[in-house]
């Protein structure tokens, strides 16, 4: 409720003053959904960069990241964001997991701990975002609870939320069943390694960040 | 052998939120499955996961988490407002939240219509030891 409140009258102060603050874009989601894939197509393809290192081992992403002002443009409108990378939301994490990957025991143990402080981070960080795209993998089933809890949070604090189905490339991708997991919100399917409907992706964002 | 320990919501009703995520925490660190009648708020599952997070070690992996919840899903007025008066009247107990521990529960699997709840073979990792 003070959340609410204060958030309210942050954003009532903004617009009063027009002193417009930037926009925190943020990307949430499970582990290993392809959030830093996405942050790179996008830093990428406005400019001409990546931003975060992103691999197939769970929690790469063990530290936010932030790329400032980035500048989207789509039909004669232009966006301006920082875009907020964030490490993968998980509620249980096994350094025995990471030696899988060839790490050594002690290499998993440390990974283990930094992505446990990477989980504590994102969600301290839910409630400085102004807008947040919950990227899913588009290969596995959307009823997790971790999903679950994401969105119920943003919902909570009444951050706008674009859902991204990712890995559209892959065969046993099901865009259908994250929209009806997620009636409420517009899903946009994607492919963030290939690029596939970024156009889309975009169009999109204009919808939920204002 | 799994236990499974129920926690009433009248129970939970009494402590601050703090205490409701710390006494969840301290069940399921005893390698228990948690009950929990009626539904925890976002925040309060965001702060179980963050507390979660704070005491993982080599013997605490986490936990599994899941929640739930009846609700209208084709967003019929009459039932919001038929759940909106039943949480006033009775508080947020419709619902169940099922905690368990890492070590124990593999996975819950959440569909629209069943919930499956799969454990590790604990005999395995025993005799891996």
């Amino acid at each position: 409720m003070i959340k609410n409140i204060s958030r309210f009258l942050s954003n009532l102060f903004s617009s009063i003053f027009k002193r417009r603050r930037s926009v925190k874009l943020g990307l949430y989601g499970p582990t290993n959904s392809g959030k830093s894939t996405l942050a790179n197509r996008i830093s990428k393809d406005w400019l001409g960069e990546e931003m975060s290192k992103a691999s197939k081992i769970p929690h790469e992403t063990r530290e936010i990241i932030i790329k400032e002002k980035i500048e989207v443009k789509s039909k004669g409108k232009t966006l301006t964001f920082n875009l907020v990378d964030t490490p993968g939301i998980a509620t249980k994490i096994d350094y025995e997991d990471f030696l899988k990957y060839n790490m050594s025991k002690k290499e998993a143990k440390q990974r283990a701990k930094e992505a446990t402080k990477g989980v504590i981070e994102s969600i301290k960080w839910l409630d400085s975002m102004d807008c947040v795209m919950v990227v899913l993998d588009s290969t596995v089933n959307p009823y997790s609870q971790v999903n679950i809890t994401i969105i119920g949070n943003l919902a909570a604090r009444d951050i706008p939320v674009l859902v991204v189905a990712n890995k559209i490339d892959i065969k046993k991708s099901n865009i259908k069943k994250v929209e009806d997991a997620f009636p409420q919100y517009d899903v946009v399917g994607i492919s963030a390694e290939y690029g596939h409907n970024m156009e889309d992706l975009y169009n999109a964002l204009f919808k939920i960040v204002k | 052998m799994i236990t499974l320990q129920f926690v009433p919501y009248s129970e939970l009703i009494k402590l601050t939120p703090v205490g409701r995520i710390k006494k969840i925490l301290d069940i399921a660190k005893e390698n228990k499955i948690v009950l929990v009648e009626g539904r925890l708020k976002p925040s309060e599952e965001a702060e179980l996961i963050q507390r979660t997070m704070e005491e993982v070690n080599k013997d605490f992996k986490g936990i599994e988490l899941c929640t739930i919840y009846p609700e209208s899903k084709n967003g019929d007025t009459i039932d919001k407002l038929k759940a909106t008066m039943l949480n006033v009247l009775i508080g947020n107990r419709r619902g169940l939240t099922i905690i368990g521990p890492a070590t124990i529960v593999k996975e819950i699997k959440r569909d629209p219509n069943k919930i499956q709840l799969l454990t590790n073979n604990l005999n395995k990792k025993k005799r891996r030891k």
